[in-house]
Parts: C-alpha cells; structure tokens; sequence
C-alpha cells in the first residue's frame, strides 16, 4: 500500500495548473456560453436550455453524430484484427526488428494535415500516382460518390492509424514467456487455441488501450475528411469536429456551438468510462 | 545472453510448427507463407506513399503535371530552395519546432512531479484527479478552440509559441503523467528511502537520483509528447496569426485555398514536416517497444 500523505497533492499541483488553464477554464467558459445568448458580443442573456433543446431536435446533429460513430466503428473493425495480425506475424527477435519496428512507427509521426495533403495528391486523377494508374485501366476515383468518398477516409485512416494497434500489441506479446509457448507445443494446441486462450488474454491490457486510443482520435477526426473531402458530396462526410468548427468559425454560434460541445465530451467521457470499466 | 536470443527465436519456431501441424494442406502452406512475407508487404504499403511524395518533392511543376514517373526524370532541388529562400515558408517550420520544444519542456517539468506524486502516495481524491487527466486527454480540441482563443486574446498572447506549446499541454500533459507513472512504479521506492538515510535533501535526490533512475522513461514522454504536438494543427492554427504560424497552416492554404498549387512546393514542405519524426524514431527506436508496453506495467 502507498502511504498516505495529502501534501503531495501539491506535487500535482503544477500539473493541475496546465492542464487546467485549457480544460477547465474552456469548459467553463462553454458552459457559461451554452446557457445564454450572445448580442453584439458582449450583452448575455439568458436562455436556459434553449441551446440544448435546438440541438437534441434537430436532425442535423443527429445525422452527424451517427456518422462520426459509423466512421469510428468502422475504422476499427478494420485497424484492430489487421494490428493484431501484423503483430502476430512480426518475428520475435531478428535483425529485421529495428527496421519494421522504425518503418511501422513512421506513419505515426506525420501531421495530420501532411497525411491528408499527400493522399489528396496521390490519389489525384491526373498527377497523382495512383490516381493516374487507376486511371489507364478506366477507373475513376470519383469523390463525388458517397462510398467512395467514405472508402478514402477509412483507407487514409488505415493506413495511418493501424500502426499504433500492431505496436501496442506487438509489445503485449514480446511480454509473453517463452514457457508458455513451450507448453502449448507439448500440449500440441492448435494455432487459433495458442491465439485464442495464450496470447489473446495476455495482449487482452493493452490491446483496451488501444481501442480506447483509436476510438478517442477517430471520433475527433478532423483534419483528413476536412482536406480529402471537404465533407463531401453534400454532408456525406461532415463528423462532429469539422460540423463544429464550422457552427463555431463561420456562423460564430457561440451558444450553439458551446451546446454541442458539452453533449460531443459528454459522449465521448461516457464511451470511455465504459471502456476503461469493461478494461 | 546467446540462450536468450535463441529461446526468442525457439518461440518463433515453435509458432510456425504449431501452425504447420495445423494445416497440412496446400491452402495452408499457402497461408503460412502470405504470413511470413505480411509484415514485408504492410511496410511496403506504408512506403509506398511517402516514397511517392519524396519524388514529387524532387520533380519540377512540369514534371509532375505532365508525367507519371516512379522517379524523377529530370530532377530539381528548386522545390527546397523555394522553401528556404522564402522567410515565410521556413519560418513557419521553425515556428512549429520551437512551440514543440517549448510544450515538451512545459510537459516534462510538470509531469515528473505530478507522476512521482500518483506513484509514491495515496491522497484525498487521486483517483478522481487521475481519472480528470485523462478526460483532458479525452476533450475534442474543436469543443474548447473558442474559449482559448478568447483566454489567450485576454491574456495577450495570442499569436505566441507559448500559447500554442500552452494549449498542446491538453493532451500532452496527461499522456506524460502516464507514461512517467508507470516508470517511476517501477523504481522500487526503498531508492527513496535509502537516499533520505544518506542525507540526501529531496530536491537532490530527485535531481541526482530519481530523474537518472527514469531517463529512459523520460526519453519515451518526450518522444510522446513530440509526436502529439508535432502533428497536431487545429488548434496550433487556431491560436496563431501571424507571427507563430505553424508549417501546417501554410501547407493547408496552399492545398485546400490554391487547390494544390505550387505541388512540389507542398510535397517538399511535407517532406520537411516528415523527417523530425523519422530522425525521433530512429533515436529512440530500442526504448519504443518498452514505451509502448506501459500500459500493461500498472
């Protein structure tokens, strides 16, 4: 057991302070905005729940909602087996590990904006290389089409997002002892049973982690749909950041805004919450 | 430390045998082989498109619109001398590179305390404090960009590095006290006890002993933090202008308001943007894996 002590919360303190200064003052400035009217920019009035019931009745949100939760879903039906596989597949030891480990690792250290711009790029129907080979067999990305457009993101997603799945899960199983693969051996498993009852709870820790990662960033997608699509055709492609920023940039609909806001954190705390608990 | 290495390798063997014994037949022969070659073709993958944007990045504008080459024909560094003759464009790379090291520097000296806190004692509400670093971590950066701007606006530094290097401490901050926790855990904390017998003061050893102790985890939060900072751009463009412009906003007026123009402007300046977090990997690629098993430590 820790001891006890209550003054090391100040050790926490300067923590507290930092992270604070962007979190809790926002919020509670969003709070603030979310139950009030904004005139000129500086007579409040205020509204009560006003903004809250706009925005739970209006179809908008929902659709974009459902939308960010269809992209999340699916972007990790895809990242998480495939990271598993991957990870499963990499040698344990080797002088090969440095280099898969490196060249995995890359897509992780690109900005996002770079990740958008390059495939907008490539897949450019003239110019880009793939555009350009697709096209001398007749194939048309046509980003006009919803699933098409759609395909792109996730593609865009995958490919940048599944390394972060097949490094936490390599890890989890280079943890794994020696011993126990020795005695799946001599107990002659079958593949899918050394899976299914050796490495899967073993990797079981931080393959959660990398859930609730992958469902955290691609819930606050942004910048890849915003320049690969620019949500489109129509709002196919608008999830719940970009519709914000959006509400809050262009319209500056502070109150709305600061509404779908606290019911966009809420969401996401309360999946975590689930998630950590099911952990 | 050669009984190690083949008991890694044994493991690897074991694995193929088991799958070997599973399928005798050809499908499964063919399957065992599309696995061993997966992890070679999935890098290639990864590849493929950043090879393609290296080339683009040494063809000239006419290369590019006029040919499709897997290498550059004709081959021009125009597009990086564009880059840094023009103030603006290296500018804004710099820019991003000091607002990075400013909010690791912020993260670290704030985190080491709070981590080593978490890790050695129990206190009135830790576990609601922990659970509340990581809701920072959960916030949307687009759901708290308004505010910020107004918070920075009163507080006058808008259009700084500090603010931006400030606002990246949102998920930087709680990503490093977990991290760091889970290494300052395993230090066992008789190290503490010992040192406080030897006359150590605490600042002292904190500096002299504990921060040795967990250097490689403290390359790792670093290594963290640089990726989560370094990448990020809705916010770094929110609160910046002029002065402390990242290269993201400058790449992204070029892509999306110019509609792609000047393209092997934008490739150069993306590969610029690329290679600090190659050079990172490359520096800390025998401590990555361990960063990465963290989560399984607590």
């Amino acid at each position: 057991m820790k001891p006890i002590n209550n003054r090391s919360f100040f050790y926490i303190l300067p923590a507290l302070i930092v992270v604070g200064g962007s979190t809790i003052i926002p919020l509670a400035a969003i709070v603030n905005f979310s139950v009030q009217d904004v005139f000129y920019g500086n007579d409040f009035i205020w509204v009560g729940p006003k903004w809250f019931i706009q925005v739970l009745s209006s179809k908008e949100f929902y659709d974009t909602l459902l939308r960010t939760f269809a992209f999340s879903a699916t972007v990790m039906i895809i990242e998480v087996p495939l990271g598993i596989l991957i990870a499963l597949s990499l040698p344990r030891k080797g002088r090969l590990i440095p280099f898969y480990i490196i060249a995995i690792a890359i897509p992780l250290m690109i900005p996002w904006v770079v990740v958008g711009l390059m495939w907008l790029l490539i897949i450019h129907p003239q110019w880009g290389s793939l555009g350009a080979l697709l096209s001398l067999i007749d194939l048309q990305i046509d980003a006009n089409n919803m699933i098409v457009a759609w395909s792109i993101i996730v593609f865009v997603d995958v490919w940048h997002w599944t390394s972060l799945t097949i490094l936490l899960c390599y890890s989890g199983l280079l943890a794994i002892p020696d011993m126990y693969y020795q005695a799946a051996k001599i107990d002659g498993a079958k593949r899918w049973n050394l899976f299914r009852y050796v490495e899967l709870p073993k990797i079981k820790r931080v393959l959660m982690i990398a859930i609730l990662l992958r469902f955290l960033d691609s819930f606050m997608v942004y910048a890849e749909p915003f320049i690969l699509t620019r949500g489109g055709p129509g709002k196919s492609t608008v999830f719940l950041s970009q519709s914000l920023m959006l509400t809050a940039s262009k319209q500056f609909d502070l109150g709305h805004s600061a509404a779908v806001s606290l019911i966009y954190l809420s969401i996401i705390v309360l999946f975590s919450w689930i998630l950590y608990k099911v952990m | 430390m050669g009984v190690d290495l083949n008991s890694a390798d044994e493991v690897d063997r074991i694995k193929g045998d088991i799958s070997s014994n599973d399928s005798k037949s050809d499908t499964g022969k063919y399957r065992r082989i599309v696995k061993k070659y997966l992890p070679l073709l999935y890098v290639i993958f990864l590849m493929l498109p950043i090879y393609s944007l290296v080339c683009y990045s040494f063809k000239t504008e006419f290369e590019i619109k006029n040919s499709i080459t897997p290498i550059p024909m004709i081959g021009t560094l125009a597009n990086y001398k564009a880059i840094f003759g023009d103030r603006q464009s290296y500018m804004a790379l710099v820019n991003s590179l000091l607002y990075v090291v400013m909010n690791n520097a912020i993260s670290l000296v704030v985190a080491v305390p709070a981590a080593y806190g978490f890790s050695r004692y129990s206190f009135l509400g830790d576990k609601h404090l922990f659970f509340w670093f990581l809701v920072s971590r959960m916030t949307p950066p687009a759901t708290v960009a308004i505010p910020l701007f107004q918070l920075y606006s009163a507080l006058g530094i808008i259009d700084t590095h500090f603010a931006v290097a400030l606002a990246h401490c949102l998920f930087t901050v709680p990503i490093a006290v977990w991290i760091l926790e889970g290494f300052i855990s395993a230090v066992p904390r008789e190290l503490d006890e010992i040192a406080q017998l030897d006359g150590y003061s605490f600042p002292h050893f904190f500096i002299k002993i504990l921060l040795p102790a967990i250097a490689p985890g403290i390359g790792v939060t670093a290594f963290f933090c640089f990726i989560f900072s370094w990448v990020e751009i809705l916010l770094a463009n929110w609160v910046t202008t002029i002065d402390a412009v990242p290269f993201g906003s400058i790449i992204l007026r070029a892509g999306m308001a110019l509609g792609l123009n000047p393209l092997g402007w934008i490739s150069a300046m993306a590969v610029l943007a690329i290679i600090p977090g190659v050079l990172l990997i490359y520096f800390v690629r025998d401590h990555l894996a361990k960063g990465f098993a963290l989560g399984q430590i607590e």
